[in-house]
């Protein structure tokens, strides 16, 4: 398989070297890419980039690029590791026409914020991130697109209240959240209990140290306890032995729901029969038979030029979240573009498309996305945009939809957020931004 | 649920998967003992076998040809450690030896992951994991196949030690290197005869492992499970793996059950050395302890 | 032994000493001025904290004979240490935070190294484990240690030596330098001293050491104490001057492994060894996956790349523990005596042991 692919690029590279004239300097936008495709993580990293770079290279090989505008970009492999994200964002900060960074890992995206503040360079942390950074008057260079780990909580209790027949029938019920050891796992046992609080649920949050790879004492906890409902806040191998031993204590598996990074292909297939109804959040469907995958799999996976090794993952999770991933990057400097000019964008310019990155159902249409994810909405001080959830269920093969597009309680965890990123700014001497500042800051 | 009942349930729950912790540590120890290198390349070992064993059946080969096809990999592997690196590094301290082995890990996982790619795959042995009710507790139909797999193992190891020849000179250099040459035993039979079996033991574990993590580069972090077992049982008892395996398997989960709580829950991590440690401090000679030097 | 018999040929002016003061002058005259950013940042300031960090662990497992494999943990709790007391007691100067991060990994280090009273070799190893684990855990747990923050990460100060800030990738450098120098010259004093001979003693034979009347209580707690000390502080030094964000996850057992290398590899119970050692592990992966992007970039994927360099990496442990079982230092040792040879054959002065 990588052998094929090697003769295919080394066959490609040659014809460059001998043949064709490389292109001379032109506009150009690059995306430095942290990205990791060994270790632990590696079947999430190269889904992702797989699905950023193919999306890149759909506008590339079918616009020409954005606006005549071609977009570049280089990897670094991180291996999921802060050190190396940082090792690989000092090397590539000072390429010409950086546009943003793009980790999808929440360790360097943290180790990142000082210094792309400092820079002035977006940084896009989709689904995941740290929450108040929606919060655009204390982080401006931040944008955690679509959900942060709030919303995400919101959204599948409002799931859980739409299969029960209403929030007011979620009052006497159980539920259970199963999180990974570590403080991704934990960040969201505050919002679980002022939930829990609201809608008067009980709530037992019950913690799997790292890796997970043994959940026989928590899921026998879980029997006990008696829950309707499971949360399952995982993260890599912890995905898959929780649906399994899950099985072993006999908890029905289409009552347990996963959150956004327990809902991957990676995360059911090693689980086997085990994983069959087990439903979990997303904010992109998965499959590829949306028009702008059709494209990307005719033009560039037909050009050769297909970033993934094995076709059958094309329109998986991971996939497609590279690609809505390259949708926002790609629209936001569209949108930027259409202030500053078709040329080459600064970081704070491509912050300011970001800051106005709104797609509606009709564009996002327009853009062959329709059904892949709802729309996004976002403004100089909401840099989260207003993502919608959808559930999806394993049927033993592939993710089927089966729910509409949930809105999460934003107005109810605004405050929480903002009273954060508040903190944030006094602990660390922040300026708070009003909407006069959200001009250049040059 | 009767609070005996879940106690019990706890507690059957934690010696079967004690015996998980055991297979992993079984293969420590039977290096350890006639070479006295702690080889924790083993845990790549597991997660080459394993990736090994699921590519091949993915690919279409039959499952009983793409266990025999990995086991002669495995053996082939375990060999070739012995030759190229161990070999040149007899007589070094028993440190030096372990970083060594810890530089091979890098070696194995790279070529496993380079050879079969990063995918996360599903392995299926066959064996429905339908929980089965004793008196309202809950067994697993899974974890007692693979409580059988490793008694047999064991069982297969000690007719081999007592019975054959090989068998015999592995024992004779575990108890004494120097004498064993010193009759004219040859240590390099012995020693290929021992990464066989550990690699063997690679295999079996992988494929139980596997099947319950499914095949992913985590998988070589089970090592992590089997260390504790091996302070609590001895590095050099294959007993001792075994019993501290159960025990530490069961002690956790009941540690994680009744004083998780107080501390807030995932004390697993840590819980496992905990014990050990102590009954060590109390008992310094260990579950299986005849040699003392050790441990002063 | 040959640590014992270089220090004494060591007071006097030495080659060794003119390389050191050469190699200062340089460090704090021309590296600050002509390196960029990139190599301040990314390569030196972590190659400094890991030097430090196998420093300490050398005095605990190359002098004393100990070893530990939580190391990773005693940066967590220096990094932690010190972010508390700055965030708790701000009228304390970032000194004495460092020192008193220092303290508290020793002390920390010590309640750890208890079972090296009874146990030895691969059970004390395994055993410092239990560090690993209980740390990061305890970390992550127990939400005061980040003051709060709902996911345990902490966020480092400016760095402010009496009155001036060192917030650039320069004023971080030299602030690390000074540290690690002032550091390693206190810990090569005190290996010189009767703690030093004692360490080596417990090493070589801890029943003989007994009957000479080394204290081995005493000795075994001081040496964890120690080794905790400095690696609790190139533990700030890796969250203030290096990452300057750092969460509990960082810290795990991979890291402990790598400084373990540091000073197999560099060589153990030698100062030199750790940085040479450290030199070896932050430098030679960033080489041979620039190298590969370079050469075979178009032809393979960066995962490829990073898998055969993994794979490189792991085999040049191995490789060099079979041809150097003394470390890297022992090869320059060696190659450095032969040039002196070389140049002082008229001279009927042989230098080195």
């Amino acid at each position: 398989m990588l052998i094929s692919k090697s003769l295919r690029t080394a066959a490609l590279a040659a014809a460059i070297a001998f043949g064709a004239a490389l292109p001379v300097h032109a506009d150009e936008q690059f995306f430095p890419l942290q990205s990791y495709r060994v270790g632990p993580y590696a079947a999430g990293g190269t889904g992702f980039f797989g699905g950023f770079i193919d999306y890149l290279n759909l506008i590339n090989i079918r616009d020409g690029g954005v606006n005549g505008v071609k977009l570049t970009w280089e990897e670094g492999e991180t291996q999921y590791e802060v050190e190396r994200g940082l090792e690989v964002y000092e090397r590539l900060k000072n390429h010409p026409g950086v546009a943003a960074w793009n980790p999808l890992s929440v360790g360097i995206a943290y180790a990142m914020i000082d210094r792309i503040t400092k820079d002035k360079v977006p940084l896009i942390t989709i689904n995941h991130g740290r929450t108040d950074s929606t919060d655009g008057r204390v982080f401006p260079y931040v944008f955690p697109l679509l959900l942060n780990p709030y919303s995400e909580t919101s959204g599948i209790v409002n799931y859980i209240a739409s299969r029960e027949g209403g929030a007011d029938k979620l009052k006497g019920k159980k539920i259970v959240v199963l999180y990974h050891g570590s403080p991704y796992g934990k960040e969201t046992i505050p919002i679980y209990k002022l939930l829990a609080d609201k809608y008067g649920f009980s709530l037992e949050q019950i913690e799997v140290p790292h890796p997970g790879n043994e959940q026989q004492s928590q899921w026998l906890s879980i029997r006990r306890a008696k829950p309707d409902y499971v949360v399952l806040r995982g993260w890599g191998v912890m995905n898959p032995v929780a649906l399994k031993t899950a099985q072993k204590v006999g908890f029905p598996i289409d009552h347990i729901i996963g959150n956004v990074w327990s809902n991957s292909e990676e995360d059911v297939i090693p689980a086997g029969e085990a994983a069959k109804g087990y439903v979990a959040i997303t904010t992109q469907a998965s499959g590829a038979e949306f028009p702008v995958l059709q494209e990307i799999i005719k033009t560039v996976y037909g050009a050769g030029k297909g970033n993934l090794d094995d076709k059958k993952r094309i329109g998986s999770v991971y996939h497609n979240l590279g690609i809505v991933n390259g949708i926002l990057n790609v629209e936001a400097i569209r949108i930027a573009q259409q202030k500053f000019g078709k040329r080459t964008l600064t970081g704070d310019e491509v912050r300011w498309g970001f800051e106005h990155l709104q797609l509606d159902p009709t564009r996002v249409q327009a853009l062959g996305a329709k059904g892949l994810f709802h729309s996004i909405n976002v403004t100089w001080d909401n840099h989260e945009g207003d993502g919608r959830v959808t559930f999806q269920q394993w049927d033993g093969t592939k993710w089927k939809a089966v729910s509409d597009w949930i809105a999460p309680d934003w107005a109810f965890l605004r405050p929480i957020i903002e009273k954060s990123a508040a903190a944030y700014a006094a602990e660390h001497n922040i300026k708070v931004r009003t909407s006069d500042d959200t001009a250049l800051s040059q | 649920m009767f609070e005996f009942q879940f106690f019990v349930e706890v507690l059957v729950g934690g010696l079967l998967s004690g015996v998980m912790y055991s297979l992993v540590a079984i293969g420590f120890v039977l290096i350890y003992k006639t070479s006295g290198v702690l080889n924790f390349a083993q845990g790549a070992m597991l997660l080459f076998a394993a990736l090994t064993f699921v590519s091949l059946v993915e690919r279409g080969v039959p499952f009983w040809f793409a266990i025999g096809a990995t086991l002669v990999v495995m053996v082939a592997l375990g060999v070739a450690v012995e030759r190229v690196v161990l070999r040149p590094l007899v007589n070094q301290s028993p440190m030096t030896l372990f970083m060594a082995t810890l530089g091979l890990s890098y070696v194995i996982e790279g070529v496993a992951q380079l050879l079969w790619g990063t995918q996360v795959h599903g392995l299926d042995l066959g064996i429905d994991d339908v929980p089965f009710e004793v008196g309202g507790v809950l067994i697993s139909q899974f974890d007692l196949f693979a409580a059988a797999t490793a008694g047999a193992l064991v069982a297969g190891f000690a007719l081999f030690f007592r019975h054959t020849r090989t068998g015999l000179a592995f024992r004779a250099v575990a108890d004494d290197q120097f004498a064993a040459l010193a009759v004219g035993l040859r240590l390099s039979r012995v020693w290929a005869a021992v990464w066989t079996a550990a690699g063997t033991v690679a295999l079996v574990a992988g494929l139980l492992w596997g099947a319950r993590l499914g095949v992913q580069y985590s998988l070589s972090l089970v090592v992590l499970k089997a260390l504790p077992v091996l302070m609590l049982g001895g590095f050099d008892s294959v007993a001792g793996a075994i019993v501290g395996g159960l025990l530490i398997g069961a002690i956790e989960k009941l540690a994680e059950i009744y004083v998780g709580p107080l501390f807030g829950g995932g004390i697993e991590a840590w819980a496992a050395y905990v014990v050990a440690l102590t009954f060590l401090l109390l008992r310094p000679s260990g579950l299986f302890g005849h040699k003392l030097v050790e441990r002063v | 032994m040959t640590t014992l018999a270089r220090s004494a040929v060591s007071r006097g002016i030495t080659p060794g000493r003119v390389g050191l003061v050469a190699m200062l002058i340089a460090a704090y005259g021309l590296v600050p001025f002509v390196g960029s950013d990139y190599v301040l940042d990314a390569l030196l300031t972590p190659f400094l904290a890991l030097a430090l960090a196998a420093l300490g662990l050398n005095l605990l497992t190359g002098y004393a004979g100990l070893v530990s494999l939580g190391s990773s943990a005693f940066l967590a709790v220096g990094a932690y240490a010190a972010f508390n007391c700055n965030v708790r007691l701000q009228e304390l100067p970032l000194l004495a935070s460092i020192v008193a991060a220092g303290l508290v990994a020793a002390a920390v280090g010590i309640v750890f190294g208890l079972p090296s009273l009874r146990l030895r070799g691969f059970y004390l190893a395994v055993s410092t484990l239990a560090a690993q684990f209980f740390v990061q855990w305890a970390l992550t747990k127990f939400g005061w240690f980040s003051n709060n923050n709902p996911s345990g990460v902490i966020d480092a100060p400016a760095l402010t030596l009496s009155g001036l800030t060192f917030s650039s990738a320069v004023g971080r450098y030299v602030v690390s330098l000074t540290v690690v120098v002032v550091a390693t010259l206190l810990a090569a004093r005190l290996l010189r001293s009767q703690v030093g001979r004692n360490f080596i003693a417990l090493r070589d034979h801890e029943i003989a050491a007994k009957v000479i009347g080394v204290p081995l209580l005493r000795t075994k707690l001081l040496a964890f104490g120690v080794s905790s000390f400095l690696i609790g502080i190139a533990g700030v030094l890796w969250a203030f001057a290096y990452l300057r964000t750092v969460e509990p996850a960082g810290f795990n057992l991979d890291r402990s492994f790598e400084i373990l290398f540091i000073i197999i590899i560099g060589g153990p119970a030698s100062i030199r060894g750790a940085f040479l050692g450290a030199a070896f592990m932050v430098v030679l992966p960033l080489l041979l996956s620039r190298l590969g992007a370079a050469l075979l970039g178009d032809v393979f994927d960066s995962g490829v790349l990073e898998m055969s360099q993994r794979i490189v990496i792991g085999a040049l442990i191995a490789g060099i523990l079979i041809a150097e079982p003394r470390g890297l230092i022992s090869l320059v040792d060696r190659l450095a005596d032969r040039i002196r040879h070389r140049l002082s054959r008229p001279l009927r002065n042989p230098t080195q042991p």
